[in-house]
């Protein structure tokens, strides 16, 4: 009986196989699915099994981890400055997971990225502890700490972005909240939680890059820049053909502006600009058509959904099938037009940097300093304008600082222009309008600074004031900060 | 009587040896009690360094009884190893090192778990009485080698065993099953007090079957007529797999135990094919086993209950999952995804996530995750070794009831292996057995522990030079009718069965 037996142990060993195959499948082919998987709680529990990695700003962390010692979680997370820079880095929490920079740099800040395995098994022959790896972010404290006071208890978001490089020195967002008061497990860390969520001012909410707002005026610099670009305008001081009253196309609704003893009819580009001619533009925008201003809104980032600075952006949209009137409004930033502060931020800083729009960027570095795993390296995302429709543009947006409707804004011994919006939003728009204030500003040496700020609820009666006289003042202490002024 | 080389792959120096005569034959086979002893040190030191990587890990100090443990493991593993050298001194020289190594490391995982103290729910501290148990096991396995003269001798019980193994695998039916037994009924408790039945008659009921099939296998083998190049048995032949088939159903039915059933027909089966060389048992039984999974799974809701975790190890997580699913495949699966490669290291995983039976039926989950595809690789090749050299103990015995008991517990062994282990990684539905030595459990470290010592009894038989008495069969064993094909043709007594002899 020794053929059966021999014909039993293949069947047995085939048996042993089988499971060595399905292990090497497991482990080996799947694991990292299986690893990854969104119910495997490790992951929750890795993030603070080892002090993780801090979120660097000018050079100082503005995170650190806290021993707790816990049964499951060695660490806590905590923040130094949470508020002012909860839209930086997010919140990193024992139960409610992460957001933001904890979250999209969780394997450096873990110190489980594979880019670290060289330093952790350096580390870990050296006898040092296992640490998360550290992220350096282009923050400048001193615009972040100017844009959130000037919001104070406003709500709203205010934006700083070099225009030469991308590199982005402020992100603020009110109500803000404090991360580090439900960073940890217990029953007080859930009810904070729970109340931030329900808190209807939406503290959690990243207002600087996930909300929209409609961009009002502001949204005239677009406008503005196709006239040039599809030569329908040479020159900020050619004259338009404005009728003192204008009939939106197609219907019998006349546009207003905002205050009817307003110089509009016949208007120049710069001086429809620095009063905020709705009429001007309005019929400029139906006149260039919706395509040509969809294609110039899409060179500044409009309905572009993938702008990750590594946090991604909510796309800002222009709208694609408006009819004339519709388009009209569209070109004043009504209508469907819908704009993040970070857009409205890029289109200044492109304008600034004479139409070359680089691509926005918050983390300069990971790794701690010395040791980098990976630096930002800057680029260009478009050519949103040639650099002479820049100028011109330039030209008229200093013209509102100069004497327009920014004069706010004004900082003596520096480059300024600006531009101020009040949009209009809600029902039949009887919302309280929104303020907004898109500016850059350049010294001597070359130092550029592109700020947009939005304040909600901004004004009690829908004046174009509001940009002007809200926005306006948190944009300058911004841009003095940056500046060194 | 001529000797055999168990080891293998030797034959032209095994054939010299029997063709120069038994004169010097005892001189020339060496008893590998030597390897075993040295074996033995690395099954204990092996354990011992994953128990101090457990307390560095966790603790950042070797453990405080690290010496106690150490010296413990010695001992039994010692004492067992001298048992060896006193009664059964030819016997295989790897079982017990193999044996050891397993039950070293389930003890340490079992202790890392138990270090995990709240994570774990019901963490009850289990080392000291798994150590109890393997103890015990031990004792047991000194016991078979002292008392057990010569394997043979349980022939003589054949039928006694057929019917304590009958007893033992009743008896849970009539026990009620806990809840978080998962609708398993194969434990038999006395207040907290219980033992899982199915491990020791997995035994006996090896020693029934060989015994039976000794008897029956000329009639099973050669009384069936041709048909499509099969061999068909004659239809009163069919009687005892029927049988088998309806008890392995039952225990399906009233115990609700996938794996055991699966083991038991498994069992059979392979056992019928090794004592009548007939394929057609095997289709027969590949085709009854389908049979009755088919039947039970669509009629019995605790099986396919099994069924769909199998299919959708996640469907747990979801927020709607279904009634009575459980997550422990899933917490497993994502155990050994996380483990990966080489593992996090003893002591340093989060396998108590697993939390149900993570000291038990899923422990091979935590070796997983601490050792990683390379740790698992290691312990299945461990778990192999044990079965081929069971087999091989097979192959070398030179009586048919030894050959069969042989086989049936090495293929019993495998089987269980491969269920458990196929269960907990996903390959198969789960089922409700342990892994062999590694897992917590009394009654699974002693009944395989007494299991390994009847196949060294075996093997020590086999190997034991002719001019030993007891080598010699007993008279009263019936011959085997078949054609033996890899016996030398005209060597020895007609009929005796031969021998590895390749």
């Amino acid at each position: 009986m020794n053929k059966p037996i021999r014909r039993v142990s293949i069947f047995c060993l085939v048996l042993i196989l089988a499971l060595m195959v399905r292990v090497n499948w497991v482990q080996g082919v799947q694991a990292s699915a299986w690893a990854n998987n969104k119910h495997n709680e490790r992951t929750k529990y890795d993030r603070y099994a080892t002090p993780r990695g801090n979120i660097i700003v000018g050079g100082q962390p503005v995170t650190k981890s806290d021993f707790v010692n816990g049964l499951r979680y060695k660490y806590k997370r905590a923040w130094i400055d949470g508020p002012v820079y909860a839209p930086v880095t997010g919140y990193s929490s024992q139960i409610f997971d992460a957001t933001q920079l904890e979250k999209l740099e969780d394997p450096v800040l873990s110190g489980t990225d594979s880019r670290l395995f060289f330093r952790n098994t350096l580390d870990m022959l050296t006898g040092k502890p296992k640490q998360g790896g550290d992220v350096v972010t282009t923050i400048d404290p001193k615009v972040q700490k100017a844009g959130f006071e000037g919001l104070g208890n406003r709500k709203g978001a205010a934006v700083a972005i070099d225009p030469n490089t991308g590199a982005i020195l402020a992100l603020v967002s009110t109500p803000s909240y404090d991360p580090g008061t439900f960073a940890g497990g217990t029953d007080a860390d859930s009810a904070a939680y729970n109340a931030l969520k329900d808190d209807p001012n939406q503290p959690l909410l990243n207002r600087a890059l996930r909300q929209t707002y409609p961009p009002g005026s502001t949204f005239k610099l677009v406008t503005a820049a196709t006239a040039f670009e599809t030569g329908k305008y040479k020159n900020p001081g050619d004259a338009t053909e404005t009728p003192e009253t204008y009939i939106l196309p197609g219907t019998s609704t006349p546009l207003v502006n905002d205050s009817p003893d307003e110089d509009c009819e016949n208007a120049t580009l710069t001086s429809a600009l620095a009063i905020s001619c709705n009429t001007v533009f309005g019929k400029l925008g139906a006149e260039l058509g919706r395509d040509a201003l969809r294609a110039q809104a899409e060179k500044f980032g409009f309905n572009n959904d993938k702008v990750d600075v590594p946090i991604r952006a909510a796309a800002s949209y222009y709208p694609s099938g408006s009819s004339p009137d519709g388009t009209a409004m569209d070109a004043i930033g009504q209508h469907d037009t819908r704009a993040t502060p970070l857009q409205m931020a890029m289109v200044a800083a492109a304008i600034a940097n004479n139409g070359s729009l680089m691509q926005p960027y918050l983390v300069a570095q990971e790794g701690a300093p010395g040791h980098a795993i990976s630096t930002h390296s800057e680029h260009q995302m478009s050519q949103a304008v040639s650099p002479a429709t820049a100028q011109k543009l330039q030209q008229m947006m200093e013209a509102v600082v100069k004497d327009g409707t920014g004069r706010r804004a004004n900082i003596p011994g520096v480059t300024v222009g600006g531009k101020t919006g009040t949009a209009q939003h809600g029902q039949d728009n009887a919302g309280k309008p929104f303020a907004w204030f898109v500016s850059y500003a350049k010294d001597s040496s070359g130092k550029q600074v592109a700020v947009a700020v939005v304040v909600e609820d901004g004004a009690a009666q829908s004046s174009e004031i509001s940009g002007g006289s809200l926005a306006a003042p948190i944009a300058k202490s911004m841009m003095q900060a940056a500046l060194g002024k | 009587m001529s000797t055999f080389d168990v080891s293998g792959g030797r034959t032209p120096a095994a054939g010299r040896r029997r063709a120069t005569g038994r004169g010097s034959t005892a001189e020339t086979v060496p008893n590998r009690r030597n390897t075993e002893l040295l074996m033995l040190l690395f099954a204990v030191a092996v354990p011992v360094f994953g128990y101090a990587n457990v307390g560095l890990a966790m603790d950042g100090t070797l453990p405080a009884n690290i010496l106690a443990y150490g010296l413990g493991l010695g001992v039994l593993a010692g004492v067992a190893h001298l048992a060896v050298r006193r009664f059964a001194p030819y016997a295989d020289p790897l079982l017990l090192p193999l044996a050891t190594l397993l039950n070293g490391l389930g003890l340490v995982m079992i202790w890392r778990l138990d270090k995990a103290g709240k994570l774990l729910s019901n963490n009850f501290p289990a080392t000291t009485n798994q150590l109890m148990w393997s103890g015990l096991g031990i004792a047991l396995f000194i016991g078979v080698m002292w008392l057990l003269k010569d394997h043979r001798i349980l022939q003589r019980y054949t039928y006694i065993s057929m019917v304590v193994a009958l007893v033992l695998l009743a008896a849970p039916a009539f026990f009620p099953s806990r809840k978080e037994d998962f609708g398993a009924k194969i434990w038999i408790r006395f207040g907290s007090f219980s033992i899982q039945p199915g491990e020791f008659a997995k035994i006996i009921l090896t020693i029934f079957f060989a015994g039976f099939l000794m008897v029956k296998k000329d009639a099973l083998a050669l009384a069936s007529r041709k048909f499509m190049g099969l061999y068909l048995p004659r239809g009163r032949d069919l009687g005892p797999i029927v049988v088998v088939w309806l008890l392995s159903i039952m225990i399906l039915v009233f115990e609700t135990d996938l794996g055991t059933s699966f083991l038991f027909f498994g069992l059979f089966v392979v056992m019928l094919y090794v004592a009548t060389e007939r394929t057609s048992w095997i289709v027969f039984g590949l085709l009854m086993s389908f049979g009755g999974a088919a039947l039970v799974a669509t009629s019995e809701p605790h099986v396919k209950t099994r069924i769909n975790a199998w299919l959708d190890p996640m469907a747990a997580f979801a927020p709607n999952h279904p009634k009575d699913s459980s997550e422990q495949i899933g917490q497993t699966l994502m155990s050994l995804g996380s483990g990966g490669t080489v593992g996090t290291g003893l002591g340093q995983g989060r396998s108590w996530l697993i939390q149900f039976a993570a000291k038990s039926d899923f422990i091979l989950g935590s070796f997983g995750e601490e050792l990683g595809l390379t740790g698992l690789m290691a312990i299945f090749l461990v778990y192999g070794l044990v079965v081929q050299r069971g087999l091989r103990t097979a192959l070398a015995a030179r009586d048919p009831f030894g050959k069969l008991l042989a086989v049936g517990l090495s293929s019993a062994f495998a089987l269980q292996v491969f269920v458990v282990a196929g269960g907990v990684t996903g390959l198969i539905p789960l089922t409700g057995m342990t892994m062999p030595f590694l897992a917590q459990g009394g009654s699974s470290v002693v009944a395989n522990w007494a299991l390994i010592a009847v196949l060294m009894k075996i093997s020590d038989t086999a190997r034991r030079p002719a001019a030993e008495p007891t080598a010699e069969p007993a008279p009263a064993i019936p011959e085997p009718a078949g054609p033996d094909r890899f016996g030398p043709p005209g060597y020895g007594a007609p009929g005796q069965s031969r021998g590895a002899s390749s």
